[in-house]
């Protein structure tokens, strides 16, 4: 339907860096955006990935590198002259303007004839499902139909790129689940290339065809979804990821990628992610749900259990080992607090990286 | 007995719960000193001076008001004010308003903000006679004109029109501009963000975007500062031709109480300033109702 009148084939942020005083909030970020895809910016806060998007936006002067639309360089063009769309974190709808008015607004900026913007509004009103609320005034709204609003007016004007900055995090979680299906719906009905900010990694893996992990203004790794939550480049992309038990300890055995790490009077075995040599200190990583309550073995290390609680199917726990380490596990059946347990680590499943 | 009263649960609220459901408690009693203040130097004096109005020295209750507008040298001090009053409100609100936009971008608002307050603590007499010194036949503006060859005679900018005009302005810009800038400041910034990357040129954010947001607050800037230069008396005396072109109708009222020692037709003159003042005001919060007068965010927190 919309946009095809946009044509290029990518947009490429080239050693994009942005310097506040000394603090370097962005360095060299590159990346290479196809046409119609759904990237993720995804970090902790104060990761840069704000940053990154309101330079790509404009609204941010870049202090180093460059934008560019295929070979059109954009990065020295005003906010105005880019043509993007974007969507705010408070949705920054105009209040003094009915939801028709804010969805039309770009196009009568852009001096679009009112049969042609009426047309187009209506269609933008259906596509966000909103029909029949166009007379109404933003503060009418709930939250998330505001948000329905400005993804409208950020699409509507067929826009090369839409940038959204973490969309969803004023919503409650009910609505946040709904409106990211939204999102996504949107996205595959209209193939709008679309960067995507957030901090929450369940939306960027579920709403993206690649995801940019940033960290400290730097990116650390760019992949799938599956590929950054099945391999992790490194231990804080793995960290981000739901790795949450980290044990460490010397490598004892490796056949081919799979590595044996002593931890404690355990053995533990993970998939290497860093090139490893019996001897060397390494970090055993594994989800909560890959690490398990069960009967002593080799492959098992004490811990004591700290918190238990009931999640539906099956329990899930804190315990601490005797070196003072906080492990999350699962288990089929509730632990008397202050017990000890055996908790093992799906080999399968567990990451060696590097300490 | 009807049924509500005679379920087990029904008990009789306390007094205080039920003045608390009105509203009312003991915060409530805080607002009496305001309120006797009030009477006694606002609705007394005003409903004193009223009546007095309409018990003039002689004729009958209207006499001072037919005399009043049949008497062009009284009349026309009404259009004097005005003349003085609304340009000089206008073009305040003018000056502040870029003004305002620039500073709400600043780092260091408080500094400058403190500067630009500094003409209200100076009172006006202060700064008229700053200005007879400056504006004067022989003050350094016209002989910097003349210097550079810019006029051949010192321009005359005191005792006239624009003397009682410049010190107006100099007086009345950091009220309407603190006013002002507490208004364009209550604009979430992300409204104008957004306007930018959807295509809005930089005029076109400030036409379409902040100005429509800005009318309801920039009408009580209007009313408060009008208000203020309406009442000029210090500096149209002083900087201005109190006996032609800058007769405003606070000195009609002076003269009267103070010359000729009819304080029925002060009075009167009084009520006629009054009722002008309202009649501007009303009108601009009239057409301030025309607009969009909620929230100036951009969506929830």
């Amino acid at each position: 339907m919309l946009l095809a009148s946009s044509p290029f084939r990518e947009i490429r942020l080239d050693h994009m860096s942005r310097a506040f005083g000394a603090h370097n909030a962005l360095k060299n970020v590159s990346l290479s955006i196809r046409k119609g895809e759904f990237i993720a910016l995804l970090g902790p806060s104060g990761c840069g990935k704000s940053t990154a998007l309101n330079c790509i936006a404009g609204l941010l002067s870049t202090t180093g590198g460059g934008i560019f639309i295929d070979d059109k360089r954009i990065d020295t063009l005003k906010p105005e002259d880019r043509g993007f769309g974007m969507v705010f974190q408070n949705y920054a709808l105009f209040p003094h303007m009915t939801v028709r008015q804010n969805i039309g607004f770009g196009l009568k900026m852009r001096k679009v004839a009112k049969a042609e913007t009426d047309r187009r509004v209506e269609e933008a009103l259906n596509l966000v499902r909103l029909q029949g609320q166009g007379h109404k005034l933003p503060g009418q709204l709930s939250g998330g139909q505001q948000q329905r609003v400005a993804i409208a007016r950020a699409i509507v004007i067929e826009p090369p790129l839409v940038l959204m900055d973490e969309p969803l995090s004023n919503l409650d979680a009910k609505l946040r689940l709904e409106m990211r299906a939204e999102i996504r719906r949107i996205h595959n009905q209209l193939g709008a290339t679309t960067i995507y900010v957030t901090h929450d990694q369940d939306e960027a893996l579920s709403l993206a065809d690649r995801v940019v992990v940033l960290r400290d203004g730097e990116i650390r790794q760019v992949g799938a979804p599956s590929d950054l939550y099945e391999r992790p480049d490194h231990l804080d992309v793995a960290e981000f990821m739901g790795y949450r038990n980290r044990l460490s300890g010397k490598v004892i055995a490796k056949e081919g990628e799979r590595t044996s790490v002593a931890v404690g009077n355990a053995t533990l075995t993970g998939t290497a992610r860093d090139n490893l040599k019996i001897g060397d200190v390494a970090v055993i990583a594994a989800r909560a749900d890959d690490v398990v309550a069960g009967t002593r073995s080799a492959q098992t290390v004490e811990a004591v259990v700290e918190t238990i609680e009931y999640r539906g199917r099956e329990f899930v726990g804190t315990a601490r080992t005797a070196e003072g380490l906080e492990l999350v596990f699962h288990a089929g059946q509730t632990a008397e607090l202050g017990s000890s347990i055996w908790l093992s680590v799906d080999p399968a499943r567990a990451l060696a990286f590097a300490a | 007995m009807t049924s509500l009263t005679s379920t087990p649960f029904e008990y009789r609220m306390s007094l205080r719960q039920r003045l608390a459901l009105r509203g009312i408690d003991g915060v409530t009693l805080l607002v009496l000193p305001a309120v006797l203040f009030l009477l006694a130097i606002f609705i007394y004096p005003f409903i004193y001076g009223l009546i007095l109005s309409f018990t003039p020295k002689e004729g009958g209750a209207f006499a001072n008001y037919q005399k009043f507008f049949s008497d062009p040298f009284l009349y026309d001090t009404i259009l004097t004010t005005l003349w003085l009053a609304v340009p000089v409100t206008i073009i305040s609100i003018a000056i502040a308003l870029p003004v305002a936009f620039r500073v709400r971008l600043m780092k260091h608002q408080r500094l400058l903000t403190t500067i630009l307050v500094l003409p209200v603590t100076l009172g006006t007499v202060l700064v008229a006679e700053g200005l007879l010194n400056y504006l004067g036949p022989q003050g350094w503006f016209s002989r910097t004109l003349m210097l550079l060859g810019m006029v051949e005679r010192p321009l005359k900018l005191t005792n006239n029109y624009w003397g009682v005009f410049s010190s107006l302005i100099i007086t009345g810009f950091p009220f309407t501009f603190l006013l002002t800038l507490s208004y364009v400041s209550g604009i979430d910034p992300a409204l104008e963000q957004a306007a930018a990357t959807h295509g809005a040129k930089s005029w076109q954010r400030f036409r379409f975007v902040m100005l429509p947001l800005l009318i309801p607050g920039l009408a009580i800037a209007f009313c408060l500062s009008f208000v203020q230069a309406f009442a000029v008396f210090p500096s149209a005396i002083l900087l201005g031709a109190p006996a032609g072109p800058t007769r405003v109708i606070s000195i009609a009222a002076y003269q009267a109480a103070f010359e000729q020692y009819d304080y029925s037709m002060a009075s009167a003159i009084a009520m006629i300033m009054a009722a002008v003042q309202l009649l501007i005001v009303v009108a601009v919060l009239a057409v301030r109702n025309l607009f969009y007068r909620g929230s100036t965010a951009g969506g929830k927190g």
